[in-house]
């Protein structure tokens, strides 16, 4: 090997390398000699926590990965579900969180490039973005900064490659000052006997570079984002890639086009750990090998090094092996498009990836070392200590409220519950003509051209909870985002997740990291909802400040038809209010309890799946019936502020309400306390018979508590007036607390 | 009736027009790509779909303006030619010298997207002719380049020769300063050449013209048009 000799790695290097000399020798041990300096860069990427999922693999084995609808499980680019007419779901939430917090804006962006191409490298055209978002602090000085440069990084990628950003989630917490999280979910449809996998088959196939050139950007982003932030992070700006948006549309024409055609064997992006890792990992699913030559590389700047090419991430390159035969067909298609492309090399025999500089060797790797090398860690886990002070709340250091208004104003003008238009009408919602439902709703709807179906989406986490109670906390944002699957007139078939967490060094992050993945696989099994992809950040803390444990989760939902479905806002004076599920003294985690009472602490609510299940049954059944007008989760903020968005949300003609509730429990519980399980309906009087019989057939549990109706929002607690406000004001703080905050 | 939809590299509403031309009003459609140097003759109808041709880099539509379907498309238009530019498709055209004035950032620095009244102000061209007088369509915008600027004599005369079709509004069809979500001239959402036979707008009509959603204000366009070809009135 050119430029290897023993005394070229210094144990520096090594742990700049962010590897341990631990892993340093397993590498010489098992590769029979010392690795030169570029495959030591090689190793550093693909042995990265990011690339490996070293700490986490034990415990993602537990996940059920498999179900009658499903084509594609985890390990592929991304999960595949089959939706029946010929037609399957890609899809997959992943992570940008460092690179965002460092420069949100291209750090946004590229999130979304990266996970686009997971979706159509699959052969699937994407039709759905989504996000979920985690900021700081409101009153942090770098949150709004922050804000404003993700939403127009989201913004800029998305509306240029036309692909609708449907819906998403954001949150706001003092955790996340220091690291903000942004997950992006994309979902694309394939007919379902033409999905592409990321496979290096056939010897003698030609191997094509295609997309951008290769620049010097986001060398070791792979690294970066698995190791902590520290006060010099900053200093990490270069290591950001700078997206294309331009670019990717024209990649994505290119490559639906391409596999039209019968030429492509095996097709992978280049996303973390760029050329490097689409290389090994072609290879290594086929097992083959590949020969490359970097001359061949299309490259933006003069000098690079085999190290620069190999570890760079610059954004919107794909790898593709065609058939013999095939290759000029292919580079007339990808000029076409006006794209660079060349062949890089081909696929050969033996299980090696060799990498050579105008015929000199550089890199002569085992495919197998390199992908499955690193030891699967089984990091030690302890119980935090924190959650002694934390996992209980005295309530009777809570005075219960004797008027219900004014809380109910404030957590309609909190930013978390406050109605997000400003960041959605940021995104085309509606570009591809398939988005049924605006964005806000409990879960995006989109119709499947050509058949009667429609696919519900939903993201989701409540990381408080998850903070108070990892394991019921995962389980919560599984049965919630089900929920909301539900509310829209859907049934669940797929689940992806992304998880977020601190350095799993720390056995009390690992403890978190273990809990949260068994509550989440618990309630997938309890739900029958397989996990088809998914991504695991870790190391999300600054300055030894780990996030809460934030396990998102993004659920597909399908609808056999779509006239099942159903919007959230009540629809005609004198239509019934229903509640179907129970109100338990529960405030633990609450919204209410944070933010009246600045008190992070207790239980979070009691999750009792057989119950959710029967609601949500019930729910469903009476969608289909076609009994229900509005369905409505309740979520953060409780019944209160479900009743006021069900008031305030329809689109042309807000409503009133009058409800009469009775209650054993306190007043602040009754309308603000955070009971799982719970969906507010509306329904005609016509039908409130047929309504409560349905209840009483399938044993769940339901009440009529009010009608639709009036100007003003009243709610009775046995007898005596709570709430009186008129739903024009109260629309006015929810629709303007947002944009009043960021501008 | 031939319709074609121009695709430029970026394009992304391209599939949207084809869709409603093609699926919704059943009219023989087909691509046509910026490339070629294809006669456009045989076509009735040319749309100029919304996007980002070639990335909207310089400045939306300014690097479009010189592509080679673009040469075809000024002959077209100059022979009569049905031209319809919709979002960056109207972009394009301005950018192309076919309509008059310039399309520059929202005055709210922000892409925007969701559904506006827009009122009707000439219901006697051949892109309008279905609309009632003064009647309020909603109609999604979705742009971040898209408030109309004109200098106050181009104002005037395309006052004077009533090429202002489309202005944002109230529910109601109130014209003001409130119900103007990008800061255009005179709220000007729409126009059409003197010849009356170019139009360009912002707002999206494809995206209300599916009838699986309620809102179908934007088959009143594309009827206006589809009718007035038929029934062989000239532009």
């Amino acid at each position: 090997m050119k430029s290897s000799t023993s005394t070229d790695i210094t144990p520096d290097m090594v742990r700049q390398h962010g590897m341990t000399l631990e892993e340093f020798r397993r590498i010489q041990d098992l590769l029979g000699r010392v690795p030169n300096v570029t495959e030591l860069g090689i190793f550093s990427v693909m042995w990265s926590e990011h690339c490996s999922y070293k700490s986490s693999r034990y415990y993602l084995k537990k996940l059920p990965t498999e179900g009658p609808r499903v084509l594609q499980g985890p390990g592929e680019n991304a999960g595949v579900v089959d939706i029946g007419d010929g037609m399957a779901v890609v899809f997959k939430i992943e992570s940008h969180n460092h690179p965002s917090f460092i420069e949100p804006r291209q750090g946004a962006a590229t999130g979304v490039g990266g996970i686009l191409r997971d979706i159509f490298t699959m052969g699937a055209r994407p039709i759905a973005l989504m996000n979920s978002l985690r900021f700081g602090a409101p009153d942090h000085p770098r949150t709004r900064f922050l804000v404003n440069g993700v939403v127009d990084g989201i913004s800029n990628y998305g509306n240029c490659t036309g692909v609708p950003t449907v819906g998403g989630e954001i949150y706001f917490d003092p955790c996340y000052n220091g690291n903000i999280l942004v997950n992006v979910f994309c979902l694309g449809l394939v007919p379902s006997d033409k999905i592409f996998l990321g496979n290096a088959s056939g010897v003698g196939n030609p191997v094509i570079y295609f997309g951008s050139k290769t620049g010097r950007d986001g060398i070791h982003g792979a690294s970066m984002a698995s190791s902590e932030f520290d006060e010099s992070s900053e200093e990490k700006r270069p290591t950001v890639q700078v997206g294309d948006p331009f670019a990717e549309k024209l990649l994505i024409e290119a490559c639906l086009e391409l596999m039209n055609e019968d030429w492509v064997v095996g097709i992978q992006d280049m996303g973390a750990a760029g050329l490097t890792c689409s290389t090994f990992e072609m290879a290594g699913r086929g097992g083959t090998g590949i020969d490359l030559e970097l001359s061949k590389v299309p490259m933006r700047e003069e000098g690079m090094t085999p190290y620069d090419i190999l570890l760079s991430e610059s954004q919107e390159r794909m790898l593709v092996v065609v058939h013999k035969g095939m290759e000029e067909e292919a580079l007339t298609l990808f000029h076409k498009w006006d794209l660079d492309a060349a062949i890089v090399g081909e696929v050969t025999d033996k299980p090696v990836v060799r990498i050579f500089e105008n015929g000199n060797p550089v890199v002569n790797l085992p495919v197998e070392l390199v992908v499955d090398g690193a030891l699967d860690l089984k990091r030690p886990t302890k119980k935090p200590g924190y959650l002694k002070n934390v996992d209980h709340v005295n309530l009777k250091l809570v005075s219960d409220l004797a008027l219900g208004g004014e809380t109910l104003k404030k957590l309609l003008a909190t930013p978390n519950i406050a109605n997000k238009h400003w960041v959605y009408e940021q995104y085309d919602h509606m570009v591809r003509l398939n988005t049924l439902g605006l964005p806000g709703s409990d879960a995006a709807v989109l119709r499947v051209k050509g058949t009667k179906k429609a696919l519900a989406l939903s993201v989701d986490c409540n990381s408080r909870y998850c903070y108070l109670d990892p394991f019921h906390g995962a389980q919560i944002a599984v049965a919630e985002c089900v929920r909301n699957i539900t509310c829209s007139g859907g049934e669940p078939i797929g689940l992806t997740n992304c998880l977020n967490f601190g350095n799993p060094e720390k056995p009390e992050i690992m403890w978190q990291f273990e809990q949260a993945v068994s509550g989440m696989g618990a309630a997938c099994k309890f739900f029958d909802i397989p996990v088809v992809s998914g991504n695991v950040s870790l190391y999300n803390e600054t300055t030894g400040e780990a996030i809460y444990p934030t396990p998102t989760v993004a659920v597909v939902g399908l609808l056999e038809d779509r006239s099942y479905h159903t919007t959230q806002w009540f629809k005609e004076d004198g239509d019934c209010i229903g509640l179907i599920g129970d109100t338990m003294e529960e405030l633990g985690g609450s919204e209410y309890l944070s933010v009246l009472c600045e008190r992070v602490e207790g239980k979070p609510p009691h999750l009792d799946l057989p119950l959710a299940r029967s609601v949500n049954e019930l729910c469903l059944g009476l969608i289909k019936d076609g009994l229900i007008a509005s369905a409505h989760d309740c979520s953060e903020g409780g019944l209160g502020v479900a009743l006021a968005e069900s008031c305030m949300s329809h689109p042309q003609a807000p409503r009133g309400a009058v409800m009469d509730v009775e209650s054993t429990i306190r007043n602040d519980a009754c309308l603000f306390g955070e009971s799982q399980s719970r969906i507010l309906v509306s329904f005609s009087a016509e039908n409130r018979m047929a309504v409560e019989e349905k209840a009483k057939a399938l044993g769940a549990p339901f009440e009529v508590i009010g009608k639709v109706g009036g100007d003003s929002l009243v709610v009775n607690v046995n007898g005596e007036e709570f709430i009186n406000e008129e739903v024009s004001h109260l629309k006015k703080l929810w629709m303007g607390a947002l944009e009043s905050y960021v501008r | 009736m031939n319709c074609g939809v121009v695709v430029f590299p970026g394009s992304n509403c391209d599939h949207d027009c084809f869709h409603i031309l093609k699926h919704v009003f059943k009219l023989h459609t087909e691509w046509i790509w910026h490339k070629g140097d294809m006669d456009l003759s045989r076509f009735d109808l040319v749309v100029l779909p919304g996007g980002y041709s070639y990335g909207d880099y310089l400045r939306p539509g300014a690097i479009a303006q010189f592509s080679t379907v673009m040469k075809e498309v000024v002959r077209f238009a100059e022979s009569g030619g049905r031209v319809l530019g919709i979002c960056n498709g109207f972009q394009v055209l301005v950018e192309a010298k076919l309509l008059p004035g310039a399309l520059i950032q929202n005055n709210t620095q922000k892409f925007i997207c969701k559904t506006v009244p827009v009122r009707v102000e000439n219901t006697s061209t051949s892109f309008t002719g279905e609309c009632a007088d003064e009647s309020v369509l909603n109609i999604p915008i979705a742009h971040h380049q898209g408030s109309y600027f004109i200098d106050p004599d181009g104002l005037s005369q395309l006052e004077e020769n009533r090429q202002v079709l489309f202005r944002y509004c109230g529910p109601a069809g109130e014209v003001t300063d409130e119900f103007n979500p990008n800061g255009s001239v005179g709220n000007i959402a729409g126009i059409i050449n003197k010849g009356g036979n170019v139009m360009g707008l912002m707002p999206h009509p494809e995206r209300c013209a599916d009838p699986a959603w309620s809102n179908l204000d934007g088959q009143l366009i594309f009827k206006s048009i589809i009718n007035s070809l038929q029934s062989g009135v000239s532009a």
